[in-house]
């Protein structure tokens, strides 16, 4: 005879262990007084570029780090550690996002005790990063202006998770039709929150506005 | 591209439930995940098939319930449905206000399993 069918009440969320993990880092980024952002975007977005210019803006200011996430390669960490800074390179192997283990095996190799703010560069790719909490205190993201005001219809998820929103590449902006206003509405909706900043981080446009936010974001947390 | 890491989650969840409850075999498993995500539910159940070989889930059937995007509108507070990859600028069906907060839609959630 058959035995019957029960049903049990599971009632977990799935990436439970994943945000477990994310909260224990940011405990002890909190003890180590240490910030912790992590930076998304799509592939050319900019990242590096955007990077270099905030270490520039801030290396006066508040000690740095940098942790690069790429599939193969050590080149990002290569131009961070010519600016001075510490840059750790993870090697994702093929995974194509960052999770709260990994970027914990990240910070195990700097000195935090030393550091007020660990910038990580998440993979490049908008659709599995915003799934999985890094341990970051913020979450940031990256739209470039050649890639298209439509992003945010498309990758919902990545744009609704962030605190903040770089639009670079805003020197493109005469020779493209992106449309800023409608852009900025669509985020907004998802987002209603998020801090929108305009810059080039080639030209050094709108880079002042966003490092002052990042500097007293980071203030507020090491120095409560 | 990332449902490996979520099917993994699934399935340890899973054997951790049917470990407990002195499963023999797990027929189905019921999931809320929010239209937000990007999960496509073809590829987690050939990796939970994958991942599951040999264990008491290995057969189980994955039954995916999508969790639509929910917008509150800002002005009139109606809570309205949005398709969010095919409408461009959604408007509240009741005031017209395009202002919205998110309500539903990032569910990422294992509800119940059907077990022998």
């Amino acid at each position: 005879m058959m035995e019957e069918i029960r049903l049990i009440e599971v009632k977990e969320e799935i990436l439970a262990d994943n945000k477990g993990l994310a909260d224990d880092l940011r405990a002890n980024l909190k003890k180590s007084r240490t910030f912790l952002l992590n930076l998304m975007s799509s592939p050319g977005a900019g990242k590096t570029t955007f990077i270099l210019a905030t270490i520039a803006a801030l290396k006066s200011k508040l000690r740095l780090g940098v942790i690069e996430a790429d599939i193969d390669s050590v080149v990002d960490a290569e131009k961070v550690a010519r600016t001075g800074v510490t840059a750790i390179q993870l090697r994702t192997g093929g995974f194509c996002h960052l999770d709260a283990a990994m970027v914990s095996k990240g910070l195990e190799a700097l000195d935090l005790d030393r550091l007020d703010l660990v910038i990580i560069e998440n993979v490049g790719n908008l659709v599995c990063p915003a799934e999985f909490d890094t341990g970051a205190v913020k979450n940031i993201m990256i739209l470039s202006v050649p890639e298209g005001d439509d992003k945010p219809l498309k990758y919902p998820l990545m744009f609704s998770v962030c605190d903040a929103l770089i639009v670079n590449k805003i020197d493109y902006l005469p020779f493209s039709d992106f449309d800023l206003a409608a852009m900025r509405e669509r985020v907004l909706k998802l987002n209603p929150g998020i801090k929108i900043f305009e810059v080039s981080a080639k030209n050094g446009t709108g880079i002042e506005a966003w490092t002052s936010w990042l500097e007293k974001e980071t203030r507020a947390f090491i120095n409560p | 591209m990332h449902e490996l890491p979520v099917t993994e989650s699934i399935l340890n969840i899973v054997l951790k439930h049917a470990a407990a409850n002195q499963v023999r075999t797990v027929v189905s498993i019921s999931l809320r995940v929010g239209e937000m995500s990007d999960l496509e539910d073809e590829w987690i159940q050939r990796y939970f098939d994958y991942l599951s070989k040999g264990t008491v889930a290995e057969g189980a059937k994955l039954k995916i319930e999508r969790v639509p995007v929910t917008i509150q509108c800002s002005s009139c507070q109606n809570a309205y449905t949005v398709k969010i990859r095919e409408e461009k600028d959604p408007k509240c069906p009741q005031c017209g206000a395009t202002g919205g907060k998110l309500i539903a839609g990032r569910e990422y959630y294992i509800k119940d399993m059907e077990v022998r």
